[in-house]
């Protein structure tokens, strides 16, 4: 016997098989992601103004992607109602555009992602907080903290050969503080006097000339990294977990696209439905992302 | 589209499966697409686990029972593997932690669930609805692969330095990320494993069960085991992924330093956590794990359910009293089981307004589960039983899951919980639930269903034997527990309370009575008698698939239902024609038939 339904519909569900199958996972990702949704509910409700950081992810850049996935939600249908009406070449024009839309979101994001990896916020003994950037010998630092100033050891491996170098600690590194402190819009609201902008004032916009801080005065040093906060702890997760199902979804469609259209020549209608049910997992992707960017750059 | 599909349609749609050929060993057992080697690779996989996991509580039991004692015979076996937390074959209070996390998480995750779930649902499930295989046979194959991997990654994480998980198999936060070892980092990793296991294997029965349904098998006309396992599948596709979420969020924490669950101003070891953001809530790790973990407590015995209501059918001669009734319930009781998990929380702080609310569904899930237990109770009402092995072991599940699930009633009570949190009570409640409710009913499918996988029956004295020493045993290892519990012995103390017991004098309030105390002994040699009426099941396992009393027929049981009318054991696409279904699940005795069962593909 051989397995029904496997390409044409069943009557009374008036689905086939593979189509039942995404949808059903698809409830699972919408469980998947809700959990993280969740948590960022719980997190956000949790955190105090000052510690939610906001304002540091660039919207236009991310209003951008959200377009380019958008884009490619637009042009798998439009491949699939090609395919539809036995237009296999326009399919091919219009998956391609949906394939070249996720690596652009994919290259922006990751632009976006190292842009948060040379940022960096530092608490002061005295209180006060800075964002800024750090320049190590006329380059951008990435991803250091708090224990990259202590310094560390080398580390060898069991026969004694060096695997990582030792690190000197740094006593003083040269630091251009952003003009303005994402908690100073917390603190205006409190009315209380903001004394960092009032001071700064002067500078418009932009960076300040670089200073020289003492590691001695820093009580914390963090970039944007999962560790620096609960709110960027949570941004990198769902966006990495979303990112994941981009690739997974882009190297799917190319798979089918590419080395897969064999199957076009000998079982068309099984074919399409690969369209459909990849498609439908395109949507639910740049549907997670249309949840993701109001909450986590506009809001 | 349709026309142009229609002429290569017929030829394309066959290509696929077209290797009935004969196939190599490898791709015959091993990497198999087939849902019956699947499932018993799923089942022989999970009995090992199940083994396995009995092991660690022996072991555990030792050490309750006899603390700072080598354990006996496998002591020095334990130093070689396990080194310094096994020193002298003494299990150190690191290592007690490390096999009672280890405990829980593969017996609920690698044992119990995989067999009852998957192990029966994958093997009966198609058969029973008249379908050739599961929908993906391709997903089937990874879902056991996955299954397969997260174990061996729980197994592996044994031998890292430091040992495995020691959080409990609940891994609350902070407790978990902040054990300095990397046990939790693989515990997580194998979860991970496990939930793509488990997401894959339902979608692919929910799918299943929707449309591979043979001609004239209505919804109504499923039998019970089949609506058990639907419900259970979607229990687990929709309650999983918050844990997948979770445990992602817990693998951040553990290896990005981040601070989902870790509140700020923690202090660890006497230090202050300064590195960390803090600002997390390990109340949210709680909420995310038991969303998961409450539901999946009905994954661990609607199956159970589901199976026993077969065999009863089959050996009472009459049909499911309630058939309907059976239905309505395990359906309801699958929704309501998403709004009952905070009543794992009442002594977490989370208010007592939602103590409240969690109170009053969890009082409410216990109706359509007492509707159940009832209903097959009155099944047996006026039938002509027969007493065979699979049947023992149902009719003992009767009151065993009545005497786990009347016991929980008062943990549901936000007030009792005062007292009985995470004690010995709690202990007893759930394995009486787990033990000797859903071990029995696997024990009564492995009886039930053996002649179908193999062609063989097991053996009946033997099965007795088996029955008879694990249904005493397991009620003298559990029974004494309650009252440990109520006497306030904790769960966690990995002496059995000796050292707390010290402080027994007369003005100390609330110690232990060295009676209590002294019933670790006898659990201990109860959970020794325990094993030894396993192997009577292990030897009759093994031995009847080569050796066991062949089967005359397809259908030793005279049963109904469509995998007994299916060739025994079922080739590759199992039957060898497509099945059309005229009458119901369970029409015995019918008045006026020629014998006294009717199988539900006989033309009236």
């Amino acid at each position: 016997m051989e397995i029904p339904y496997n390409v044409k519909s069943r009557p009374d569900t008036g689905l086939y098989n593979a189509k039942l199958g995404i949808w059903l996972f698809l409830a699972s990702e919408v469980m998947l992601f809700g959990g993280l949704f969740t948590s960022y509910v719980v997190l956000r409700v949790n955190a105090s103004a000052e510690n939610w950081p906001h304002g540091l992810l660039n919207i236009p850049i991310g209003t951008f992607n959200t377009f380019v996935l958008i884009a490619s939600s637009v042009t798998v249908v439009l491949g699939w109602a090609a395919l539809k009406m036995n237009n296999f070449a326009r399919y091919r024009k219009f998956q391609a555009i949906t394939i070249l839309c996720a690596l652009g979101f994919l290259s922006i994001k990751s632009i976006e992602y190292s842009d948060k990896f040379t940022h960096y916020e530092i608490w002061f003994k005295d209180g006060h907080r800075q964002t800024g950037h750090i320049h190590q010998d006329g380059k951008k630092a990435w991803f250091w903290n708090t224990k990259t100033l202590a310094g560390a050891p080398a580390v060898k491996d069991a026969k004694g050969n060096v695997v990582k170098p030792a690190s000197p600690p740094i006593a003083e590194f040269e630091f251009s503080p952003d003009a303005t402190h994402y908690s100073d819009a917390a603190k205006h609201t409190k009315g209380e006097p903001a004394a960092a902008e009032h001071k700064e004032s002067a500078h418009a916009s932009g960076e300040h000339a670089a200073v020289k801080v003492k590691t001695a005065d820093i009580k914390r040093l963090s970039a944007f990294v999962p560790a620096h906060s609960t709110y960027f702890a949570i941004y990198f997760t769902l966006t990495a977990l979303h990112g994941l199902h981009v690739l997974i979804g882009a190297v799917v469609i190319a798979y089918i696209w590419g080395p897969g259209a064999k199957l076009w020549k000998t079982n068309p209608e099984q074919y399409v439905n690969r369209i459909e049910v990849s498609g439908l997992f395109w949507h639910f992707v740049d549907l997670v992302w249309i949840f993701l960017f109001p909450i986590l750059y506009l809001l | 589209m349709a026309q142009t599909a229609h002429d290569t349609h017929a030829h394309a749609a066959h290509a696929e499966h077209h290797d009935h050929g004969p196939q190599s060993f490898w791709s015959k057992y091993v990497f198999s697409t087939d849902h019956k080697i699947i499932g018993i690779q799923y089942g022989v996989t999970a009995l090992m686990f199940l083994l396995f996991g009995f092991c660690l509580m022996l072991m555990m039991r030792w050490q309750i029972a006899y603390p700072g004692k080598a354990v006996p015979v496998v002591g020095t076996l334990l130093e070689k593997l396990l080194g310094e937390p096994a020193k002298g074959g003494v299990i150190a209070p690191d290592l007690y932690n490390v096999f009672g996390a280890m405990h829980g998480t593969i017996m609920v995750f690698l044992a119990i669930v995989p067999l009852a779930f998957a192990a029966f649902g994958h093997y009966v499930v198609p058969l029973m609805i008249g379908a050739p295989d599961m929908c993906f046979p391709r997903v089937n194959m990874a879902s056991y692969q996955c299954y397969f991997l997260g174990g061996v990654i729980m197994l592996a994480s044994f031998l890292i330095p430091g040992g495995a998980a020691q959080g409990g198999w609940t891994s609350y936060s902070p407790l978990a990320t902040q054990i300095p070892t990397d046990g939790q980092t693989y515990w997580i990793l194998g979860m991970v494993f496990l939930i793509t296991s488990s997401l894959l294997g339902s979608v692919n029965f929910i799918a299943t069960i929707i449309q591979l349904r043979a001609p004239g098998m209505t919804w109504m006309r499923l039998p019970f085991f089949v609506w058990a396992m639907f419900v259970t599948a979607f229990l687990l596709v929709l309650a999983f992924p918050p844990l997948e979420a979770a445990a992602v969020m817990q693998l951040m924490d553990k290896v990005f330093g981040t601070s989902f669950f870790l509140p700020e101003g923690l202090f660890v070891g006497g230090q202050p956590a300064d590195h960390l953001s803090g600002g997390g809530s390990p109340l949210l790790w709680q909420h995310l794990f038991w969303f998961l973990a409450h539901p999946e407590v009905y994954v661990l015995i609607l199956p159970g359910f589901g199976i026993i209501a077969e065999v009863i059918a089959n050996n009472t001669r009459k049909p499911l009293y309630g058939y309907r009734a059976l239905v309505y319930s395990v359906l309801s009781i699958g929704f309501l089981s998403f709004i009952v998990w905070a009543h794992h929380m009442y002594l977490t702080g989370m208010g007592t307004k939602i103590s409240t609310f969690f109170q009053t569904t969890t009082m409410i899930i216990s109706i359509p589960s007492v509707i159940v237990l009832t209903c097959m109770f009155i099944s047996l009402w006026g039938g002509s039983i027969r007493f065979n092995v699979p049947m023992l072991f149902a009719l003992a599940f009767l009151p065993m899951f009545g005497i786990g699930g009347l016991t929980g009633l008062p943990l549901g009570l936000s007030y009792v919980v005062l007292q009985l949190h995470d004690t010995y009570y709690v202990i007893a409640h759930f394995h009486y639930i787990v033990a000797p409710g859903t071990i029995f009913a696997i024990f009564a499918g492995i009886y039930y269903w053996f002649p179908k996988a193999t062609g063989r029956m097991m053996n009946a004295t033997l099965g007795k034997i088996h029955f008879w020493g694990s249904l005493i045993f397991m009620n003298l290892i559990f029974q004494p527990m309650f009252a440990q519990g109520m006497a306030g012995m904790h769960r966690r103390m990995y002496d059995g309370a000796a050292t707390y017991s010290l402080a027994n004098g007369q003005d100390v309030i609330g110690a232990l009575s060295p009676g209590i105390i002294k019933m670790n002994i006898n659990i201990t040699h109860a959970a020794f008698g325990l094993l030894i009426f396993q192997i009577p099941f292990i030897w009759n396992f093994f031995h009847s698939i080569v050796k066991g009393k062949k089967v005359t027929g397809d259908n030793p049981w005279e049963a109904t239902t469509l995998e007994w009318q299916a060739p025994t054991p079922p080739p590759h696409g199992n039957f060898a024609e497509a099945p059309h279904v005229y009458r119901g699940p369970y029409e015995y005795s019918v008045p006026g038939a020629a014998k006294d069962y009717t199988p539900q593909n006989q033309a009236p």
